[in-house]
């Protein structure tokens, strides 16, 4: 009896969630997805299959896009995340990565949609990051098959990923 | 004269992308109701087992409110058939079975009250085989069937024939016989199923939050099997997160999450993990084809003859009437002298499959686009001009009596031929060179196939309509409640885009409304790639109404008798006095002064189609839909891996009504059609299945796309509107044909079923040395 109270055992994390400080209690073994859904109420991050599989819980640790059904809450401590709704702009409008989804018609049932924005967020942030300070040694923008391969973890099952592989592409284009 | 569109036709964003990539939009997944209770099922842990059941112990868990069996509920058996009982009574025949369901505070507690739960089961031998079920000595499977057939395990049968079969079986000279095995493939939409349901005890009224496809029928469904009043259950559709045909049946949970409800007293919901939307959702069904077909020395198809075994699982889905569709397929698909046809549908103790995007037309695509193929190489003649020969023909009735008004057919298959041009067979026939093998380890192929779908819906209800209110408020917003339903496939935006074509209102001040059974008009529900061509027709038809009303305001206010006024810009012009009125202004003068009337009008709308008579013949939809694709593979003779390169595929869509949500269509369809042929299995052991998540059940990924040549063809179809036919099923049909007549080609082995797994092909190359 006593072990399992010690498993039980809650402990306070603090984090900035969309820009904002939030603590909150959890349990050892919560994941992130659900702090995230139950506990902060943000349902924007989907449970598409809680294995690490799908990706449709993709959210963005310090900019780099992880499943949050597999990523313990605990480890979320004094890191910035950032889910779907930080990714709109305080007054309400899209992101250049929302705006190109929907022009480009990238969304249909839109249940990996957060997850696969997310996903191509971070893309743009690893980018831009081994770019800062390069110089003249700039990477281009990434191919093709370089999306690709970044969104191979983010499964969906309406678009055929072609239209959000067009919009991530035009992103890098606008970019430049 | 024809005015120029200025909508319709053009690559408007999808109208509620908004909500959905901000990640505001509310799936069932995303319901919290005050008091709301965790519903969690039990099912059986052996496919086939006699079973005692004790839940005394999860009762007594602190935090579980309710725990029910079938000993606790007084209910009707669902399902086309209603052979399927929502929970098992001391029998399990099936690995879905569920034999308890519980309602616990959180979905924790529900989860520990499962394992509380004690059953005490007498496992039994299943019967995994169907032809092993038609043996006489075989025990009965399912026992609430009525039994009107001789064998006591068939659930369904169905016949049909034309034309004189002896006679053309003599006058061919090439026949083909082969068996063909088609998989077990599941949907795999992202949103898992969930419901959730809250009964008032006070007024006995019980309100669905429910992700069907097909809401008053699943009212209906719903109501039979609770024993209620039809209109004392509301169905509100949260976003849906998928659909492919998934949700066309009431499946067991939902009555189950109901009957919670309705025990406690408070909103129960149920959601399904990733494992169990893989062993409990539906599937495509399997089935095993026996085709023989025959050519004349020309190459004129001469007959065709087809058998089909369907494991039907233990209960019976719609998915037991997908041969209305696939004889259709075998019928008319190519002009074809005489078919005889018999499906039938065997109980199992395997899970039962049930409408899949296609509804059984991938399947006979395969087995006759294969056998196309082999006709093909018996006659020395080239496969491309094979399928010219035989192609459909704009006014043709076909054997079964489908009426042809429009057909792009021949279009299809010459824009595809063209398009791949250069990417020459391997294995020719006809004489002609083939391409040149640069690396002996890999190598290429090209396949063909067409379809054919219904493309102005499918009367197989008693209406096959839609119903539409129109309104348009004080503000000059217009307003339209739908029958129709929106599962991600873009309705709502294709309704607006009429909308505003029709009145000149702007898209954003156009509000759709398609979500609640209590306010929305009668329709049948999302299937047979029926929702634009049929909910569109409805709303031009309430339009049509309502801007009589505006018109004849309009024409006094502006002091003119022109019948013939323009609609733009948020105004109502007369061309002939070139005076204007403010939409909104008209509006205002016919609410608020007298006659006092509202700018409202309804619409319902029943396609032309017909109802088939008892030997399955008649014009049973409004249009139909055709498309061919040639496919170019890559196959890797080390590993077995076939990478598919490029796809042409043209399309008789009527007309393009959204370009942006079509090619969406397309390549979406396509995808699914390509993990048919290559990766998807539902992999079953003695009725258990194998592989129950994304690991092992492997649809494809960013990275395994071809490249997708897409070609729309318009026909424009008097019918449709704007000419338009249905689309959503259409890509996925021929897809997984065309693959595999391009593996063939590229190996020169005989494929005759799918998956084409890499294991497969090896197997295939090597006994082909």
């Amino acid at each position: 009896m006593k072990k399992k109270q010690k498993i039980a055992q809650r402990h306070k994390i603090s984090f900035k969630l969309n820009s904002k400080d939030v603590s909150c209690d959890v349990k050892a073994s919560a994941v992130l997805m659900d702090v995230i859904r139950d506990v902060l109420e943000l349902k924007g991050t989907k449970p598409g299959c809680r294995e690490g599989e799908c990706g449709a819980c993709t959210v963005l640790i310090n900019g780099s896009p992880i499943n949050s059904c597999l990523f313990l809450a605990i480890n979320a401590e004094g890191k910035k995340i950032t889910t779907i709704e930080g990714l709109t702009k305080e007054d309400g409008s899209l992101d250049i990565v929302q705006h190109e989804l929907v022009q480009h018609g990238a969304v249909q049932c839109g249940f990996c949609t957060s997850g696969m924005a997310m996903s191509i967020k971070g893309l743009m942030n690893q980018h831009e990051k081994s770019n800062r300070g390069a110089g003249k040694n700039k990477k281009g923008q990434p191919s093709r098959e370089e999306i690709k391969k970044h969104l191979e973890g983010n499964l969906c099952r309406c678009t055929g990923y072609v239209k959000i592989i067009d919009a991530t592409e035009k992103l890098f284009v606008k970019e430049k | 004269m024809k005015k120029e569109l200025r909508v319709i036709g053009k690559p408007v964003p999808k109208h509620d992308a908004g909500i959905r990539v901000t990640g505001k939009a509310v799936y069932g997944h995303d319901i919290v109701l005050p008091g709301m209770l965790h519903g969690a099922i039990l099912r059986t842990e052996h496919p086939a087992a006699e079973f005692t059941i004790d839940v005394s112990q999860a009762r007594k868990l602190p935090g579980v409110v309710c725990v029910i069996t079938a000993d606790d509920v007084d209910v009707n058996n669902i399902g086309y058939k209603r052979d399927h009982p929502i929970l098992k009574k001391g029998e399990a025949n099936c690995t879905r079975d569920e034999i308890a369901a519980v309602a616990a505070d959180t979905k924790a507690i529900a989860q520990e009250a499962l394992k509380l739960i004690k059953v005490k089961y007498k496992v039994r031998k299943g019967v995994y085989d169907p032809f092993e079920a038609l043996n006489e000595k075989s025990p009965q499977i399912n026992k609430f069937i009525s039994g009107k057939f001789p064998n006591k395990n068939i659930a369904e049968v169905f016949h049909y024939e034309h034309g004189h079969l002896e006679e053309e079986k003599k006058k061919s000279a090439v026949t083909v016989t082969r068996r063909f095995s088609l998989p077990r493939m599941t949907h795999t939409c992202m949103g898992t199923s969930n419901i959730t349901a809250s009964f008032n005890k006070t007024d006995g009224k019980l309100l669905l939050y429910s992700s069907t496809q097909v809401p008053f029928l699943y009212q209906r469904d719903m109501a039979h099997a609770l024993k209620m009043n039809p209109s004392d259950i509301r169905v509100i559709q949260p976003v849906i997160g998928g659909g492919f045909g998934s949700k066309l049946d009431m499946h067991p949970f939902e009555p189950i999450c109901a009957l919670l409800s309705i025990k406690t007293g408070r909103p129960v919901q149920i959601l399904y993990s990733r494992e169990e939307e893989f062993i409990a959702s539906p599937t495509r069904q399997p089935m095993i084809i026996d085709l023989t077909a025959g050519a004349d020395e020309k190459g004129n198809f001469t007959f065709r003859e087809i058998n089909i075994i369907k494991d039907n699982g233990a209960y019976t889905s719609w998915g037991a009437t997908t041969p209305f569709v696939i004889m259709q397929a075998f019928s008319s698909l190519y002009k074809v002298r005489a078919c005889k046809f018999d499906a039938t549908a065997v109980y199992t103790n395997n899970v039962f499959a049930g409408s899949f995007r296609g509804y059984g037309n991938p399947q006979a695509t395969f087995a006759l686009e294969r056998i196309i193929d082999l006709l093909a190489d018996e006659l020395k003649m080239d496969k491309a001009a094979i399928r010219l020969l035989n192609a459909n023909e704009k006014g043709e009735i076909t054997g079964q009596g489908l009426h042809f008004e429009t057909c792009g057919h021949k279009e299809c298959l010459e824009t595809v031929i063209e398009k791949a041009k250069g990417k020459r067979q391997k294995h020719v026939a006809s004489g002609a060179e083939p391409a040149k093998v640069e690396n002996p380890r890999f190598k290429n192929g090209i396949g063909y196939a067409s379809m054919l779908h219904v493309g102005g819906g499918a009367k197989i209800y008693r209406s096959d309509g839609c119903g539409t209110t129109s309104k348009i408020d004080p503000y000059g917003y217009c307003t339209i409640i739908t029958g129709s339903n929106e599962i991600g496939q873009g309705s709502e935006t294709v309704l607006a885009m009429i909308a505003s074509e029709e009145l000149g209102i702007e898209l954003k001040k156009i509000k759709v409304i398609n979500t609640d059974t209590d306010v929305k008009p009668w329709d049948v529900g999302v299937h047979a790639s029926r929702t634009s061509f049929v909910a569109g027709n409805s709303l031009l038809g309430a339009i049509r109404i309502l801007k009589d009303k505006l018109n004849k305001k309009a024409s006094e206010l502006l002091q003119t008798n022109d019948p013939e006024f323009e609609y733009s810009d948020n105004k109502i012009i007369s061309e002939k006095t070139k005076t204007t009125i403010a939409l909104d202004k008209v509006v205002r003068e016919m609410h608020f002064s007298e006659p006092n009337e509202l700018a409202i009008a309804s619409f319902f709308y029943e396609p032309s189609s017909k109802f088939q008579d008892k030997d399955f013949k008649g014009n049973v939809s409004g249009t139909y839909a055709f498309a061919s694709q040639a496919i170019e593979v890559e196959v890797d003779t080390y590993t077995g891996n076939v990478k598919v390169l490029d796809i042409y595929v043209a399309q008789d869509v009527g007309k393009v009504l959204n370009p942006l949500l079509l090619a969406g269509q397309i390549e979406g369809g396509i995808l699914q059609g390509v993990g048919y042929a290559l990766t998807e299995e539902l992999l079953m052991h003695e009725g258990k299945i194998l592989n129950p998540n994304f690991h092992n059940y492997k649809i494809l990924t960013a990275s395994d796309i071809p490249n997708i040549h897409f070609y729309p063809i318009e026909t424009n179809d008097k019918q449709g509107p704007y000419g338009a036919k249905g689309v959503g099923e259409a890509p996925l049909i021929p897809t997984a044909a065309a693959i595999s007549n391009a593996v063939c080609d590229a190996l020169g082995v005989e494929f005759l079923e799918l998956p084409m797994t890499p294991e497969r092909v090896l197997k295939a190359i090597h006994e082909n040395k």
